[in-house]
């Protein structure tokens, strides 16, 4: 099942993608001419910097060529025990879900670096602290140990702490206590949630630990009400990551103060770590829980949906503005993702890429306009487009991939989303689907508002346009947002094999076996015939009383069946 | 009703090239623009006639029961749902890419010189291109989903260019409504399309047009068909989502004729044509669409009345008309909408160009008022707005009399089509016809006022360049014969016969005899009426319009504040979403939740200080804790 790599005898692809920016980051300080604050040291980190995140591009984009889209499990695996009293492994692997995932962590950072430079204070530190992080997210997302997935998880936190913490904004302090406080609390209720899991699986199975995701969701074997309580503790977790309302207060704040690079990794890679969370370990763990769940959790994100819209359209900050149109995303994508079939999974997924990629933008476009005007009041603003018309027509388009135009990425995301999620949850979609006419509010009122009108030419008449550096920033995101939308196929080639088997395989765990509703005869799929989320919660909820359910083996593959 | 997709033969062809011309052509024209502003325009206009080429060669490599179809790439593809971006051409899509890029083409040739001056041609004509580009999209669409892309793509155009000229934030703020309030309705759409992925797993027409008649309750049939139309209220400006269309008159002339009268908002009366076979399964959303449209068509007719803006009066009347075509495909007589739309297309755009080169020759003054007498200075203008005039008055033999009179005959018969509309065909057709005398009305009022009497502003007018007359004479030309033309040599309804359902073809009398003569000429007595009362109104009795106005005082105030729609969405609708959304950011969000999040911190941190003051390293103190504890645990256990 699982095919491990050779390249020159055995060459760990996956490890120097993960610790390419660990050593780079190291190097920083430890190669002498990196010390000075001068223009000409801050320039040598960078392109130093640029080269280490460029290099973990290409690796990255090594491991893309290797990578099998018909092979549903890991791939590239890396495998060595760790701590072995515990059952810990060193366990890397990467598969359909996470592929694209790890891609756009690569592709961001480069980008991330080439926009440090408005950073003033401790370049070299500001840039430590970013490939840290990197290597923190690149764990986290190919870890296949559920411990190893949790030390990864927790290194996130220090880097961002110390980005937000040391270059942050005005109330930076409390800004990032709130983030790293709130994730802490999450995370542990996790880590015990976890414990719990290792340790049934251990009374089931003669003492043996493991911490392997495959092994535990194979055969561990859970009461609904464990699977309940422990689905709760994850989810609560994952939900704070994401953010899901009401548990997304910390991210404004986080948002505003972070410095551009730390808002961009924030929205483009970290808040894709909570759902990730959900897929990679709540889902396959405790599929039961999660068919419990999936009514609760769908509502949230609806409201996420609607009242991050209705949110970002009162603000007066633009970053907040921004970072409240998360919330709304973010509702889409967790929708789309607990709707659980192939259009609206997929397309979960894919929004999770699109929202990197357009809210990453955004949130660099602010950054343009805080370095000459050192102010994000949107009141401040105001016919820009006539000054700086570059500039205008990059918001224009980022803004557009923001609400789902079509031929924009954020549109295949969005429809896939939705046309899925409907078939499951018909009247919640349909209240989503006011978040297409929301979102079109906020973001063009706020272009509206900055760009257009009369120029106030004692504020604003002294901007400048996008310069040549800042155009190569934007110019990858600019070309991805066109191709993604226009020819999506070579992307969702990538993931759909996996996702296929993957709701298969969980939504067959998510029914008790030899419940009144058998396997159909004709070969087709569970899932299909069950007929959407509700009522698989509803047999889920029947079965309360039934206190151990019997594990299903990984089914084999069977790619005739279609979903 | 019989399928039109089952027994036709589809040929491959490559249909992508003709969208694509005014694509490559919107880039080209604003990079070499940059550097000559003046070849941005003409560069613009040999892309959109190069696509009107293409669309003529296709016309003529059509054949009958024939489906041109280019299946270019699969787009999107999940499990078994898949989607090509695929384009079909047959004879409806061959009628609306004509008069898209025909139209089109003419419009860029008039831009040219309406825009000579502006100092942002290149992004004009750019957006212009691209607007195109989108509308083609639509048209060639072969499956919904591609639709929708045109369909929200002319949305973006048209919300570019009503705020093209941005620095003025009022003219900016009119596209953003233009934008919200057409998002409203393609929400309602995506709701239609997901229906119908569900319950048929396709968005393609052929495969629809297959699947659908015979597997579909008359209720899912109403759902979806109500779903589309509200879709086509927002982008045709029918009530209740009318509301856009009046403001996006802040954009340049030629963009009103083009998008907001002769192609975009026509878009929601081909989408009911194109899915005739779904709005056929559903009576009562046919119903619901002509109840709509003969409420819109008289609403709009009478607001048009009092205007005094040109541009204002014209926009209405757009919106007036509009309601005309979906009274026919409500009806079920798409190919009589279609008609319409061909008409009104050509005089409409005549009508709005000629308003444009007015307002040219005025410097800029929309208002009538300050207008007069411009007959003298203007010829040409003038007569091919005389022309559009009589056109949209619906007097033979001008276009707009065939296709009007076919929505009138078609609304009287719509009871034996339909027999939910049984009651209610005839009456409508009244509604119709008292709509149509309005209309004759007030499109002569505002020809009268602006070319006959004496000139009362204070800008010295004269006639427009060649390029803004050409494109008036072609126009009116066609507004004066393309009725004749599209009811006997080209036989419209036999053509799109083809294509959709259409009943039963007349042929028969002939055009020429006297009997054919007289009786349309009697047809068209709300036209003569209604012209005729304007313009004794406005040239002899020229005090009696006010004393009228007078006389209805506050009935008037109501028309010319157009019934205060704006007022009551504003008022019922924006102002308390707008209230919500400051009440959920300061009261839900920063009071409730991040302060029950902040108060959680407090807790924290005030029990923290509290235990810390029992840790007091005493080993008495810790042990009368256990022992409270122990005596809570247990006290705990012995009740329950």
């Amino acid at each position: 099942m699982e095919n491990t790599s050779y390249f020159l005898g055995i060459f760990p692809l996956l490890t120097t993608m993960v610790f390419l920016p660990l050593v780079g980051a190291i190097l920083l300080y430890l190669i002498p001419g990196f010390s000075g604050q001068d223009e000409h040291t801050r320039s040598r980190v960078t392109w130093f910097t640029l080269g280490v995140s460029g290099l973990t591009f290409i690796v990255s984009i090594a491991c893309l060529n290797r990578f099998d889209p018909s092979v549903v499990t890991a791939q590239l695996v890396e495998r060595t025990p760790w701590i072995e009293r515990f059952g810990v492994q060193y366990y890397l692997g990467v598969d359909g879900i996470s592929i694209l995932l790890v891609l756009l962590t690569t592709f961001l950072m480069p980008i991330i670096v080439l926009a440090s430079h408005s950073v003033k204070t401790n370049l070299r530190g500001y840039l430590f602290h970013m490939l840290v992080l990197e290597c923190a997210m690149l764990g986290t997302l190919l870890a296949f140990d559920a411990f190893l997935f949790y030390v990864f998880w927790e290194f996130m936190l220090f880097p961002m702490y110390f980005i937000i913490g040391i270059w942050g904004g005005k109330r930076r302090i409390y800004a990032t206590l709130k983030f790293v406080l709130y994730t802490v609390v999450g995370s542990l209720l996790m880590l015990v949630g976890l414990f719990y899991v290792v340790w049934a699986y251990a009374a089931q199975n003669g003492g043996e630990i493991t911490f392997s995701l495959y092994e535990l969701s194979r055969s561990v074997d859970l009461s609904l009400s464990e699977q309940i309580w422990l689905f709760a503790g994850f989810a609560l977790a994952f939900g704070i990551k994401v953010p899901l309302f009401p548990f997304h207060t910390w991210l404004p704040d986080a948002h505003v103060e972070a410095p551009t690079g730390g808002s961009v990794v924030l929205a483009g890679v970290l808040l894709k770590m909570g759902l990730y969370g959900y897929i990679r370990y709540a889902y396959p763990l405790f599929p039961q829980g999660a068919a419990y769940f999936a009514p609760v959790l769908a509502t949230l994100a609806v409201i996420g949906i609607v009242y991050g819209a209705l949110v970002a359209w009162a603000q007066e900050d633009i970053k907040k503005l921004v970072a409240y149109s998360s919330v709304s995303h973010l509702g889409y994508c967790v929708l789309g993702f607990v709707a659980f079939n192939a259009l609206s999974t997929t397309g979960s997924l894919y929004q999770m890429l699109n929202h990197g990629i357009s809210t990453g933008a955004l949130f660099l476009l602010v950054g343009v306009l805080y370095d000459r005007r050192h102010t994000r009041e949107i009141s401040e603003y105001g016919g820009l487009a006539s000054k700086v018309p570059v500039f205008a027509f990059l918001f224009l388009v980022f803004t557009l991939s923001s609400i789902a135009l079509p031929l924009t990425n954020g549109f295949i995301g969005e429809f896939l989303i939705l046309a899925g999620s409907f078939q499951e949850f018909p009247v919640l979609t349909a209240f989503a689907v006011t978040g297409v006419v929301l979102g079109a509010v906020y973001m063009l009122t706020l272009y509206m508002k900055t760009m257009f009108g009369e120029l106030n030419e004692e504020k604003n008449g002294s901007l400048t346009d996008v310069t040549p550096r800042e155009i190569v920033t934007f110019a990858p995101l600019f070309v991805l947002v066109f191709v993604m939308g226009i020819y999506p196929q070579p992307f969702l080639r990538l993931m759909e094999p996996t996702v296929h088997q993957y709701i298969e395989d969980v939504s067959r765990k998510m029914v008790k076996v030899g419940s009144p509703i058998e396997e159909p005869a004709d070969g087709t799929s569970y899932a299909q015939k069950s007929g959407g989320n509700a009522a698989r919660a509803q047999l889920a909820f029947e079965s309360f009383n039934v206190e151990r359910v019997k594990p299903v083996a990984n089914s084999p593959l069977n790619f005739e069946e279609n979903l | 009703m019989e399928s039109m997709g089952s027994h036709r033969e589809i040929v491959d062809a490559s249909l992508a090239i003709i969208p694509l011309c005014p694509l490559v052509g919107a880039m080209v024209a604003y990079i070499v623009g940059q550097k000559q502003k003046d070849l941005a325009g003409w560069i613009a206009t040999a892309a959109s006639t190069l696509a009107f080429l293409f669309v003529v060669k296709n016309f003529f490599a059509l054949g009958t029961n024939q489906v041109l179809l280019d299946k270019s790439f699969v787009w999107l593809s999940v499990g078994n749902f898949s989607i090509d971006f695929a384009f079909q051409f047959d004879h409806l899509t061959a009628v609306m890419c004509l008069v898209v890029t025909g139209i089109g083409s003419l419009i860029h040739l008039y831009s040219v010189g309406y825009m000579a001056h502006d100092e942002s041609r290149p992004r004009f004509f750019a957006y212009l291109n691209l607007f195109l580009f989108s509308m083609l999209l639509l048209v060639l669409g072969a499956n919904l989903l591609v639709l929708f892309v045109g369909w929200e793509g002319v949305g973006l155009c048209s919300y570019l260019l009503i705020g093209f000229w941005h620095k003025n934030i009022a003219f900016a703020g009119a596209g953003r409504k233009a934008f919200v309030v057409n998002r409203i309705g393609d929400a309602a759409f995506l709701l239609a399309m997901f229906l119908i992925i569900m319950n048929y797993g396709s968005l393609d027409f052929m495969a629809l047009s297959r699947v659908m008649p015979g597997e579909t309750s008359e209720g899912l049939a109403t759902l979806i068909s109500v779903l589309l139309f509200i879709g086509a209220t927002g982008k045709s400006a029918q009530i209740p989502l009318f509301v856009w269309l009046p403001d996006a008159m802040a954009g340049p002339t030629p963009v009103s004729a083009l998008i907001h009268a002769a192609t975009m908002v026509t878009a929601g009366v081909y989408l009911m044509a194109r899915l005739n076979f779904l709005f056929e399964m559903a009576p009562l959303a046919m119903l619901v669409v002509c109840m709509v449209a003969g409420l819109t068509a008289l609403v709009a007719a009478t607001i048009a009345l009092v205007q005094n803006d040109i541009k204002k009066v014209l926009a209405y009347s757009t919106v007036s008309q509009l309601g005309f075509m979906f009274l026919a495909a409500g009806a079920g007589a798409y190919w009589v909408a279609i008609f319409h739309l061909v008409t009104h297309a050509f005089f409409k755009a005549c009508l709005f160009l000629g308003s444009g080169s007015v307002i040219h020759a005025c410097h800029h003054e929309q208002d009538m008022r300050h207008m007069g007498g411009l007959q003298r200075v203007m010829p040409f203008t003038a007569a091919t707005y005389w022309i559009s005039t009589l056109a949209i008055a619906g007097i033979f033999p001008f276009a707009g009399y065939f296709s009007k009179h076919h929505i009138l005959s078609a609304l009287e018969h719509a009871g034996a089509h339909n027999p939910q509309l049984f009651p209610w065909g005839v009456p409508l057709s009244y509604i119709a016809t008292f709509a149509a005398i309005l209309t004759a009305f007030y499109v002569t009022r505002s020809a009268a006022m602006t070319f006959l009497g004496s000139y009362r502003g204070h800008a010295h007018p004269h006639e427009s360049p060649w390029q803004m007359v050409v494109p008036l004479v072609v126009l009116a030309g066609l507004a004066l014969v393309g009725g004749v033309f599209l009811e006997g040599a080209l036989s419209l309804q036999h053509y799109l016969g083809h294509a959709i359902p259409v009943g039963d073809v007349h042929h028969g009398e002939s055009m020429a005899s006297f009997s054919f003569l007289l009786n349309a000429l009697l047809h068209s007595w709300p036209g003569f009426l209604g012209v005729g009362l304007a313009l004794f109104l406005y040239t002899q009795a020229k005090e009696i319009p006010g004393k009228i106005a007078r006389a209805f005082g506050p009935f008037t105030q109501v028309l010319a504040n157009k019934y205060y729609v704006d007022e009551l969405y504003g008022a019922i609708i924006v102002r308390p979403l707008e209230g919500m959304a400051r009440f959920l950011w300061k009261g839900a969000d920063q009071a409730v939740i991040d302060g029950s999040v902040n108060g959680t911190a407090a807790v924290v941190e005030i029990s923290g200080e509290l235990i810390r003051t029992t840790s007091t390293g005493q080993l008495r103190h810790y042990g009368f804790f256990m022992f409270v504890g122990t005596l809570f645990i247990i006290f705990f256990y012995m009740a329950l």
